[in-house]
């Protein structure tokens, strides 16, 4: 944390500053929430990273991108309103379309005012809400929803697409305008698979709230769980042991390969390479069973708790990690050089779908999206937390923004993430796995970099230990929005590929 | 590119060898499933998957019976892109109170004869998201269902067993 990043600077003066490193909370008055946007507004460097709101308060979470510094900044809301953050951040536009859904207080100034997981089919107004009983939810048809309109002095056809998907894949409409073969503009309807997970933690102890973790985005579910768990460890002030922190990076590092294979082969066989997705495919398999046999299961769910992992690596399995990773640090560079010589696919690939830096920055994607695109930011490089405190870790940005960029982020992630495997092997801290968590009221967030980008989670513990309150924020609620950007001028055929070069969670999304 | 095909063929195949059935399951379908089906349906299964409000772990499972160590359509089951091509539908998740409208417009555009395999903790009763205001429970409270394949998520081994079984019944 920099004292003198001019965010610090500027929250300081508006308020007293309370430091969780690298965090710095601040309770601004509404004026203060007020000069803060105005401050966005002229200070493209200050990222919004989450939104999200309590019965009675808002929250935000901010990033300097020039001095490194990491702000949470509340605001009361006594009115039951809060002035938006969406003309200075278009990120914000769906969270607090979610906070007016879900929690009931009023974005001032928002200019979108259509309902956003709320489909008209919850039996209450307003989940999240002190009293959600109050007011009685509004009838409305499932397929009640005003895509926005388009103007055109040529005749656009529109194309609608779900949330029933052709592939094995999650729900989501998207509706396109099309001129011809080129999409003119595409706007995404999520929230289908919104399953109240906010509600659900509620009460939850912090074990059982680590199940549900895993559950956000069943492919993030070791890093969902850590992001919880260190959310939760730092709302009580303890350290899991230097073995758990090894353990949670090798199955985070893991979680990542495995992902990445299943998406390289994706994105070849959605430009009808079927090869690449057979080939990434075994590959991905070995890795699954490997996770299966060494941390007992394939997903790796339920192994990350707060206070630690409840796994440990016998010395056979250590030994069958290593051999996977030699094995697979020898085909990954036959992965990309299969990629680089196959010029029909680079075809498909190269310029499609190509997401501006300037966009990815407005935004704060993360991830491979933002990584494309010349945005490095890395949640274990920009806020470094165990075992990556110890670690070099290596990664790969381009600047192309187009699927082929995304693609090779993913190629090159590949051997980094072995590479920290094995220096994690190596070097295995002996002692505890986990260590008991004191039973105290108190709130913390964590930073965790999962496969697609960086999870925030935010906590707050109850006197009796139990979650308050805890909202997960995914990767994919920054960057849905840009795919939306990124197939505008392409054609309709190429939305697969450019769907899948994003792979975004709307599970995770849709909470 | 061509050197990685050269190189598979001097090697052993990945895929594992053909599963025995699960006796359970084959009980549990014995009593869902009728003669009659059994004489229309063939020894080919086209399914359609739906994703009633998953968390995706289930999906992750079920795409890897397509790699090459399950391969899936040796035993004559496929995925199909469209519920009126399908004689399965493959459900996943606890149904979401958003998604319950297009899971049974699925469930209708499906012809008969038709099955409905539940498959994950969630799609049994809601598993960890059961009694959320969001969630419906699981998809029996909104489709007939007629197998369930318990796990969270299960493996792609124990899906290729109740999809079997589901087959071997079927014949
Ligand atoms: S059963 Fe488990 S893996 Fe499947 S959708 Fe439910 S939580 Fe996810």
């Amino acid at each position: 944390m920099e004292s003198s990043s001019p965010l610090m600077v500027f929250l300081a003066e508006k308020a007293p500053v309370f430091l969780q490193a690298p965090w710095a909370f601040v309770r601004l008055t509404r004026p203060g929430w007020c000069e803060l946007i105005a401050r966005l507004d002229t200070t493209p460097a200050w990222a919004l990273l989450a939104l999200w709101a309590e019965p009675k308060d808002v929250h935000a979470a901010l990033y300097d991108e020039e001095s490194g510094a990491f702000a949470l900044v509340a605001l009361a809301c006594p009115e039951g309103s809060f002035p938006s953050f969406s003309g200075a951040r278009p990120g914000a536009v769906r969270f607090e379309r979610a906070i007016q859904d879900l929690v009931g207080l009023r974005a001032e100034g928002l200019e979108d005012q259509r309902p956003w997981l709320d489909h008209g089919q919850f039996p209450v107004r307003h989940p999240l809400a002190a009293s959600p009983e109050d007011q009685p939810p509004v009838p409305r048809a499932a397929t009640d929803y005003a895509f926005l309109p388009t103007q055109s002095n040529v005749v656009l056809h529109q194309i609608p697409v779900g949330p029933v998907h052709a592939g094995i894949i999650e729900p989501g409409h998207f509706r396109f305008h099309a001129n011809g073969e080129t999409v003119v503009r595409l706007e995404a309807r999520l929230g289908y698979v919104h399953k109240g997970v906010e509600k659900l933690f509620e009460g939850k102890t912090p074990a059982e709230g680590a199940r549900l973790a895993c559950r956000i985005s069943g492919d993030s579910a070791v890093a969902h769980a850590v992001a919880f768990a260190r959310s939760v460890e730092s709302a009580v002030g303890v350290e899991a042991p230097p073995r758990a922190h090894a353990l949670r990076g090798i199955m985070a590092e893991v979680e990542r390969i495995a992902n990445h294979l299943g998406d390289v082969g994706a994105i070849g066989n959605d430009a009808a390479f079927a090869f690449l997705l057979a080939v990434c495919g075994v590959e991905r398999e070995r890795t699954l069973e490997v996770a299966g046999a060494c941390f007992g299961h394939r997903l790796m769910m339920d192994t990350v708790v707060p206070g630690g992992v409840t796994v440990d690596l016998a010395p056979e399995s250590i030994e069958r990690l290593r051999a996977w990773a030699a094995r697979l640090s020898h085909e990954a560079p036959r992965l990309e050089s299969l990629y680089d010589s196959t010029s029909s696919l680079l075809e498909r690939t190269m310029t499609t779908g190509v997401v501006s830096a300037a966009l990815v920055h407005r935004f704060a994607a993360g991830g491979y999206v933002g990584r494309a695109s010349a945005r490095g930011f890395d949640a274990r490089t920009a806020a470094p937390y165990p075992p990556y405190t110890d670690l070099d870790v290596t990664v790969p940005v381009f600047s192309e923004g187009d699927v082929d960029a995304r693609m090779r982020v993913r190629l090159r992630e590949i051997p980094a993430s072995l590479n920290l495997i094995t220096a994690l092997l190596d070097s295995l801290p002996e002692g505890p796995t986990g260590v008991p968590l004191p039973t105290r009221a108190g709130e913390g967030v964590a930073l965790v970099e999962g496969f697609r980008g960086e999870i925030l989670t935010w906590t707050r513990l109850g006197a009796d230990g139990r979650i308050k309150r805890c909202h997960p924020r995914d990767p994919s609620g920054l960057q849905w929005p840009l795919l939306e950007a990124a197939i505008e001028g392409n054609i309709v055929a190429d939305f697969p590929l450019c769907n899948k070069s994003f792979n975004g969670s709307y599970s995770g999304h849709d909470l | 590119m061509l050197f990685p095909l050269l190189r598979a063929l001097g090697r052993r195949p990945v895929t594992q060898p053909a599963l025995a059935p699960n006796p359970d399951d084959l009980v549990q379908l014995a009593q869902s499933l009728q003669e009659r089906a059994r004489a229309r349906l063939g020894r080919s299964l086209a399914i359609r998957q739906v994703d009633a409000g998953s968390c995706n772990g289930c999906e992750l499972e079920i795409h890897a019976l397509n790699n090459a160590v399950y391969a899936l359509e040796r035993f004559g089951i496929r995925f199909v892109a469209s519920p009126r091509h399908a004689d399965v539908l493959l459900v996943t998740g606890p149904v979401t109170v958003n998604m319950r409208e297009a899971l049974l417009r699925t469930y209708e555009a499906t012809p008969s004869p038709k099955w409905v395999v539940a498959v994950g903790a969630c799609a049994l009763d809601g598993g960890v998201f059961a009694g959320s205001y969001a969630v419906v429970g699981g998809v029996g409270q909104v489709i007939p269902v007629d197998l369930v394949i318990p796990g969270c998520p299960p493996t792609p081994r124990r899906l290729l067993e109740g999809l079997l079984a589901l087959l071997e019944t079927a014949k």
